[in-house]
């Protein structure tokens, strides 16, 4: 077994003592070392060169600070308390039925309209190796395999497809890139890798959904799609349902490839545990998300973000190409403690770029929203374009909203458009509601959604009618 | 239907009306008129339970239930209906989702038949013709870059879907032309009936020369001084307010 030789490669060599007992073990014991990453790539059975690539990354990342600009604050994130690597939970060890679930997070499924096995598996409960899931998957890869589409987990993708990875991993998101991306380099543990050849227009929408038990992702995931020439994919990451996860950073990586004429469609709708009112136990989520559209190329991103404690994402696009596209679609929620720093980058190189970045705060409880946008143009981006409209909505007068735009213009021919506005949800369009029979949550409900609309229409139907209704479940309670 | 009785409100804490009386009985049209500031529009919010204006003093029935005791929603679902005076926009949410949400809620509540999504579209461009609004309204936003007239209009065909027991209408002739002022009367015209009240407050008598009401109130400074017949607005055309401003009687001198 190739895994087996790696293994024995690595242990035969120079490393210390102890590492044997490190490789045998299920879970490392929290820290971080060159020693740890040599244990995690050994596990993975990876080839020398990247182990060599992580280790690259781990010794530049020694050299990196954690950034502080973001408009959030919180603890300080005890780097060595964290274990690295640890196998997924034994079936005996994850609850045994539904019944032994916290009941709110129960109650939140079902007025998501979450099916039970969906439930069960989202909870994290040991179910029968037989479900759903596994045969809608199985006809799935099928189809895809058919259209000459790959859709694995990148471990998989490492083994089966090593030119491509080799090639594109780290191409978008540099290794040194900044310290979560660094981090992640180093330690990723798995994640998504997608490559639809040229001329290929995706069957179907790609979900991650479809691989949610197949491995344990973990905290450091790591996502590469790659679209060749002339192809179409549309990809949707995350679920609407609460999930739940004992690791409390997040640290992941995205990498979006279009190649000339590709158009690459990513939607995701996060809702990691924020925590409670207090933001206790919620997840800080730290992600890299960045895309290279080349010529006549054409990347969208479309987000709705209404869980995790801290929330410190930029997803991005690099229009390298002329006459490429880049499109940022996102609705942040805040509610009760949570922290949001989010927007994106429009870096635009070729000529005839187009950008357009509509993106939707909304704030309730003690939460703070701040939406950060670079737009540059740089001195090739002759008749460059760029649309950006912010909107933030208010509910109540204990949370906040924030807007910090920088604009960089190194072409006089670009034009750059900048819209913002902020508003509250006022007591005369509640009343109007009320004095239509309709109750004052789902008049708030109704607002809002009315308010993200823009966004809305540009996730795929299904996606957005769950969105909406997780907009509805969050709300709950958020104005008396 | 509507019983009020030596209601005092006031308005963040001001007080604005002081011993009202007036009854509305089904079947009937009621206009209240009287000058600016004089507490016209703050009965109508009263009524109807917008935050801040709180009843302070008396009381007011409507179908033998405290107004007081009710939410805004809750009175709604019992069938009071307010056209507004100034009509806020809902941007993003269109006309017809509203509608939607509001007759669900209300048709539900009073126990009337629930409507299909077709029956709803059906009725709702029906209803839009019946007030010379462009069915494609009802895919626009709630007002959403709506003029004026168009404003008021959608708040007349609101009232008509929604078939309320007592309409109350604010102030819905203000800053209409007179071919609006016609469609919208038509429209209020169209839903009298002798199991509905209606109450029109206005400042000035020329909707009442499409609207012709049973009875007519002159409210000056939180009371209402004087009441009588539709000639009674046509008395306040020719004299101004000033002519009973002066002369208050003891608010209590009601026909109705």
């Amino acid at each position: 077994m190739s895994t087996q030789a790696e293994l024995d490669k690595v242990i035969s060599s120079e490393y210390e003592a102890g590492f044997t007992t490190l490789v045998e073990s299920d879970t490392l014991p929290p820290g971080l070392n060159e020693d740890v990453i040599r244990v995690i790539s050994a596990k993975k059975g990876e080839p020398e060169w990247l182990l060599e690539w992580r280790l690259d990354a781990y010794r530049n990342w020694l050299e990196m600070a954690e950034p502080n600009w973001a408009h959030v604050t919180y603890p300080p994130v005890d780097l060595n308390a964290i274990s690295y690597y640890s196998a997924p939970k034994s079936m005996e060890d994850r609850p045994q039925s539904l019944d032994e679930v916290d009941p709110e997070l129960l109650d939140t499924y079902k007025k998501l309209g979450i099916p039970l096995h969906e439930q069960e598996m989202l909870a994290g409960v040991a179910v029968d190796a037989v479900f759903d899931s596994v045969s809608v998957g199985t006809t799935f890869k099928a189809k895809l395999a058919e259209a000459g589409v790959i859709f694995c987990s990148i471990s998989e993708a490492v083994h089966e497809h090593p030119e491509l990875v080799k090639k594109y991993l780290g191409s978008v998101v540099p290794k040194g890139d900044n310290f979560f991306a660094g981090l992640n380099s180093a330690v990723f543990t798995d994640g998504s890798f997608v490559y639809i050849p040229k001329g290929v227009r995706c069957p179907m929408e790609l979900s991650t959904y479809f691989r949610i038990n197949e491995a344990n992702t973990g905290q450091f995931e790591r996502t590469l799609i790659v679209a060749d020439e002339g192809s179409y994919v549309s990809y949707l990451e995350g679920c609407t349902a609460p999930q739940r996860d004992e690791n409390q950073l997040h640290a992941a990586v995205v990498e979006l490839v279009a190649l000339p004429g590709a158009e690459i469609k990513y939607s995701t709708v996060q809702n990691w545990y924020p925590g409670d009112k207090d933001g206790k136990g919620g997840i800080y989520n730290f992600v890299t998300k960045r895309g290279v559209a080349h010529d006549n190329a054409k990347i969208s991103w479309t987000q709705v973000e209404t869980g995790s404690a801290i929330t410190w994402k930029y997803p991005s696009v690099v229009l390298r190409g002329d006459n490429s596209v880049g499109e940022f679609y996102s609705v942040a929620l805040t509610r009760h403690a949570q922290q949001a720093d989010t927007g994106t980058k429009m870096i635009h190189l070729g000529k005839n770029t187009r950008s357009t970045i509509v993106s939707k705060g909304i704030s309730a409880g003690k939460s703070s929203n701040a939406y950060r946008g670079l737009v540059r143009m740089g001195p090739r981006a002759e008749n460059a374009r760029n649309f950006t409209q912010c909107d933030s909505l208010l509910l109540g007068d204990t949370c906040g909203a924030h807007t910090f735009p920088y604009i960089e213009s190194k072409h006089p021919s670009a034009t750059i458009e900048h819209e913002a506005t902020t508003s509250k949800v006022s007591d005369d369009q509640l009343f109007l509601c009320r004095q239509r029979g309709i109750d004052p949550e789902k008049a708030v409900s109704m607002i809002v959604n009315g308010f993200c609309k823009e966004v809305f229409k540009e996730l795929p139907m299904e996606f957005a009618v769950e969105a909406g209704k997780l907009l509805e479940v969050s709300l709950e309670g958020a104005v008396g | 239907m509507l019983e009020i009785r030596d209601l005092h409100a006031a308005v963040a804490g001001e007080p604005i009306l002081k011993g009202l009386n007036l009854t509305v009985n089904a079947g009937e049209v009621h206009a209240i008129m009287g000058p600016n500031g004089s507490g016209k529009s703050t009965l109508a919010n009263v009524l109807a339970g917008k935050d801040n204006y709180e009843i302070t003093g008396g009381e007011a029935l409507f179908e033998g239930k405290s107004l007081g005791d009710l939410e805004p929603e809750e009175r709604a679902q019992l069938g009071l209906f307010l056209a507004f005076q100034y009509p806020v926009e809902i941007p993003g949410v269109s006309n017809m989702e509203f509608l939607k949400a509001a007759l669900e809620a209300t048709r539900k509540a009073q126990g009337k038949e629930e409507w299909d999504s077709v029956t709803l579209l059906r009725k709702a461009r029906e209803t839009c013709k019946q007030v010379d609004l462009d069915p494609q309204f009802l895919k626009r936003g709630v007002n959403e870059g709506f003029s004026g007239g168009e404003k008021k209009r959608n708040e007349i065909m609101q009232m008509l879907l929604m078939e309320p027991k007592l309409a109350l209408l604010d102030e819905t002739d203000s800053g209409l032309d007179i071919d609006a002022l016609q469609t919208v009367a038509r429209g209020v015209n169209s839903l009298r009936s002798p199991e509905r009240g209606i109450v029109l407050v206005t400042h000035y008598q020329r909707l009442l020369d499409y609207i012709v009401p049973d009875f007519v109130h002159v409210l000056s400074n939180g009371q209402i001084i004087k009441s009588g017949g539709k000639e009674l607005a046509h008395e306040l055309e020719e004299h101004g307010y000033g002519w009973l401003t002066g002369d208050r009687n003891d608010g209590k001198d009601q026909s109705a």
